[in-house]
């Protein structure tokens, strides 16, 4: 029994009060001062924040396709390591995730590694092409329960489309995260569209792209009554028509990457690929605008928007390089360097944005639970007071692309339990959660 | 000066030092013989990922001036399209013992690309870079310019600057990494500048630069300038709705008839008109203006030579920052 038991000793509880946690099979057994540690394994957690596992809304695992970018083995090894419980697999894989196969295998996948939760997201449209909606109920109802769909990496941009897919998800609870990029204004897009593109010649990628489409879709939101999901929100306007559209009661929720949370596109002068993304990195008011927006709630949670790609898809001209940043297991240090080292946010914020809205924008059970008696163990606990400097080369990740490198940065993951299970321990990869055996009969 | 990779952050003293050092050199395009040893063994390789025939003859012919030897390496039509990547192309090069990369290429930044990597040691030099900067283009603009400042002053060019000098530059700011190059250099220099442009062929942001913005021409020629400078615009411009039609981009940006009569009318007898190459005649500027005693185009030409060699020879000699003209002069008497 006592392989399933671990009492932690000591941690600060959503950054409040030092208590202990009792965890046996997979379930938060007992909360509070001194509890007894019979037959537990025991952590000491003295000067450890405890969180609830972190949810990713925005991943990219990049299998089925490109094995050579990232697996569901490295990727959520990755998240584990990054403190997360449950990442929502993006759908723009090779073959795209568009129909109840490709999303069963994404899943099927998920479980056999069992570092984090799998949540495949299904694509919107076939193929991502943005013409014809995928069989989303097939996905909804297929093993992986996909309740979110995106097209992300390219933008649902046929109003007709968009407001069918709006309409259509509410049959099964389901939501449309919106990759926000009108694509006629972005065509050969290749940075934020201002000051440094003009210097540097770089085709720009206007902040009015992506908060036209956010304009529009919020009000198909509205006219339809469905529930929309914005990725990635990238500059100041969209705070503003995202905090327009909540104050108007329409059920929309925003996500920021922490790159957008710490990184202007000053960085671009360097012409390195690493800090090819998209949305593009912004202005230092946009960085403002973005952390005011996720502290006072406009902003409900930190995506990733991890990445991965292989070096040579970096290793060359801006022009020619693929955009996206690793960011699993930096985004609770940068969140915590940008939102928490300020001022802007407490732990207890950390985990509203992290772990329990996301969970509930992608309707993932067991996970994003407050840290009570009887709840699932998915915690992490986490070193507030560590430093360290960012190594691409050391991380779980097959992309190296991280633009926090040689960075240092706040706060550690020093372990994650994913369904009670220990999949990281004294910050190092232990062993991942096996499901049990279904009986066959 | 290790590279040579835009105007932006060269300083005054080095403008003026490569300004200075192709005045010497323009001395050895003037002589029976022009050549000089000074690059005696050294490599200079052309990579070219662009056509530029004008461009790559330019170094060609300066670096052959140096006694450099020189490889043309046109990245069209060789391995490069078959998908090799600028870092294998650099590395082949580094692998080769070259000295120097001169770089004409689409991407903006990649020259940036190849001095930043530890993928090659050469020395880089900027021929074009997408939409960027050019910045020997520039140089050699201000060459021009300074030769034709200092004559009317009946002071010498080397040494000086460009204070006070007016010059207005048209056409597509938005894509000319020629425009780019010179508001730098240009501002460095102590020139005003003005930029001339429909709205459209302007980047957003460019209220920041250094610069004055008009979109009326005529405005600017009646406020005097000492140089007008005319930028290539390309016809399928209009086609992504960047102008109506070449017609109206001509009566409204071109440099035409009316406008160069309109010169000698406004009394601006010394006013040059330049253009960096190639010219679409009866677009950007007439035929009329082209060929006007006022126009430098080909002065331009032959000063990308000088200017080109005092760039390849700054950069190859080493640290030279005292001893460039006297290096020039001792192999002027060996010779």
């Amino acid at each position: 029994m006592a392989e399933n038991t671990y009492l932690i000793r000591g941690a600060a509880i959503l950054g409040g009060d030092a208590e202990d946690l009792l965890i046996r099979d997979g379930i938060i057994e007992a909360r509070g001062k001194d509890l007894s540690g019979e037959g537990a394994t025991v952590i000491d957690a003295q000067g450890l924040v405890a969180l609830p596992g972190m949810v990713d809304v925005h991943t990219h695992l990049r299998e089925p396709g490109r094995e050579d970018a990232e697996t569901v083995e490295t990727g959520t090894r990755a998240a584990a390591l990054g403190g997360f419980t449950a990442v929502h697999a993006m759908a723009n894989s090779n073959p795209v995730a568009d129909t109840a196969g490709v999303v069963e295998q994404v899943h099927s996948l998920g479980r056999a590694s069992g570092w984090v939760d799998v949540r495949p997201v299904g694509a919107v449209t076939v193929g991502l092409a943005g013409e014809q909606l995928a069989e989303l109920g097939a996905m909804a109802d297929s093993r992986a329960q996909v309740r979110m769909f995106s097209d992300d990496g390219i933008c649902v941009h046929d109003p007709v489309i968009m407001r069918r897919a709006l309409e259509y998800v509410k049959a099964f609870d389901g939501v449309v995260a919106q990759h926000a990029q009108e694509p006629r204004l972005t065509a050969g897009a290749q940075m934020n569209e201002g000051a440094v593109s003009a210097v540097l010649g770089l085709t720009g990628w206007p902040a009015v792209a992506e908060e036209s489409i956010i304009a529009r879709d919020v009000l198909l939101a509205q006219h339809v009554g469905s529930r929309l999901h914005v990725c990635h929100v990238s500059t100041a306007g969209s705070v503003e028509i995202v905090r327009w559209a909540k104050a108007r009661g329409i059920n929309v929720t925003a996500e920021v990457t922490p790159h957008h949370l710490l990184l202007t596109d000053e960085l671009v002068r360097s012409y390195d690929p690493v800090y090819k993304v998209n949305p593009p990195l912004r202005t230092d008011a946009d960085v403002q605008a973005l952390r005011a927006g996720l502290a006072d709630g406009t902003i409900d949670v930190v995506g990733t928007d991890h990445a991965p790609h292989p070096s040579e898809h970096k290793e060359c001209e801006w022009a020619q390089a693929a955009m996206g940043m690793t960011g699993l297991e930096t985004a609770l240090s940068v969140v915590q360097e940008t939102m928490i080292e300020t001022g802007l946010m407490t732990w207890a914020d950390f985990a509203r944005v992290t772990s329990f809205t996301p969970a509930v924008i992608g309707r993932v059970a067991d996970q994003g639970r407050p840290l009570e008696v009887g709840e699932p163990a998915n915690v992490i606990l986490v070193d507030p007071a560590a430093r360290w400097t960012v190594d691409p080369h050391k991380m779980a990740t097959m992309g190296r692309n991280s633009p926090f490198k040689g960075k240092e940065l706040p706060g550690s993951v020093v372990a994650t339990f994913f369904k009670g299970h220990p999949t990281v321990l004294n910050g190092q990869l232990n062993t991942p959660y096996r499901y049990p055996a279904v009986s066959s009969n | 000066m290790k590279h040579l990779l835009s105007t932006e952050n060269l300083s005054a003293f080095d403008a003026i030092r490569v300004l200075d050092t192709a005045e010497e050199m323009s001395a050895v395009g003037e002589r029976e013989v022009k050549k000089l040893p000074a690059l005696r063994g050294r490599t200079v390789v052309n990579l070219f990922f662009e056509d530029s025939t004008r461009t790559r003859i330019s170094f060609e012919a300066a670096a052959k001036r140096l006694s450099a030897d020189v490889i043309n390496f046109a990245a069209k039509g060789s391995s490069v399209s078959k998908g090799e990547s600028l870092k294998d192309t650099a590395q082949t090069l580094a692998a080769m013992g070259a000295d120097a990369v001169v770089i004409r290429h689409w991407a903006s930044g990649a020259p940036h690309r190849l001095a930043a990597t530890d993928w090659i040691d050469a020395a880089v030099i900027n021929a074009g870079d997408g939409t960027h900067e050019h910045p020997t283009q520039a140089l050699l603009d201000a060459f021009t310019m300074r030769r034709h400042w200092a004559q009317l002053r009946g002071t010498a060019s080397t040494g000086a600057d460009l204070k006070g000098m007016r010059v207005a530059i048209a056409g597509d700011v938005l894509h000319s990494r020629v425009a780019r190059s010179n508001v730098w250099l240009l501002k460095t220099l102590g020139a005003e500048v003005t930029l001339v442009a429909p709205p459209t062929l302007l980047p957003i942001g460019v209220e920041h630069w250094p610069c004055k913005v008009s979109y009326n021409l005529d405005q600017t020629l009646e406020a005097g300038i000492d140089a007008m400078m005319m930028l290539r615009v390309q016809g399928e411009r209009m086609n992504a709705s960047f102008f109506p039609s070449t017609r109206e981009y001509s009566r409204r940006w071109g440099f035409d008839d009316a406008r160069l009569r309109a010169l000698d009318e406004l009394g601006m007898k010394d006013t040059i008109i330049m253009h960096p190459g190639p010219m679409n005649r009866g677009l950007e500027i007439s035929s009329a203006a082209a060929d006007s005693p006022r126009s430098t185009v080909l002065a331009q030409v032959r000063n990308g030579v000088s200017v080109r060699m005092a760039a390849l020879y700054l950069l190859l000699s080493g640290d030279s920052r005292e001893a460039a003209p006297n290096a020039i002069q001792s192999s002027k008497e060996t010779n």
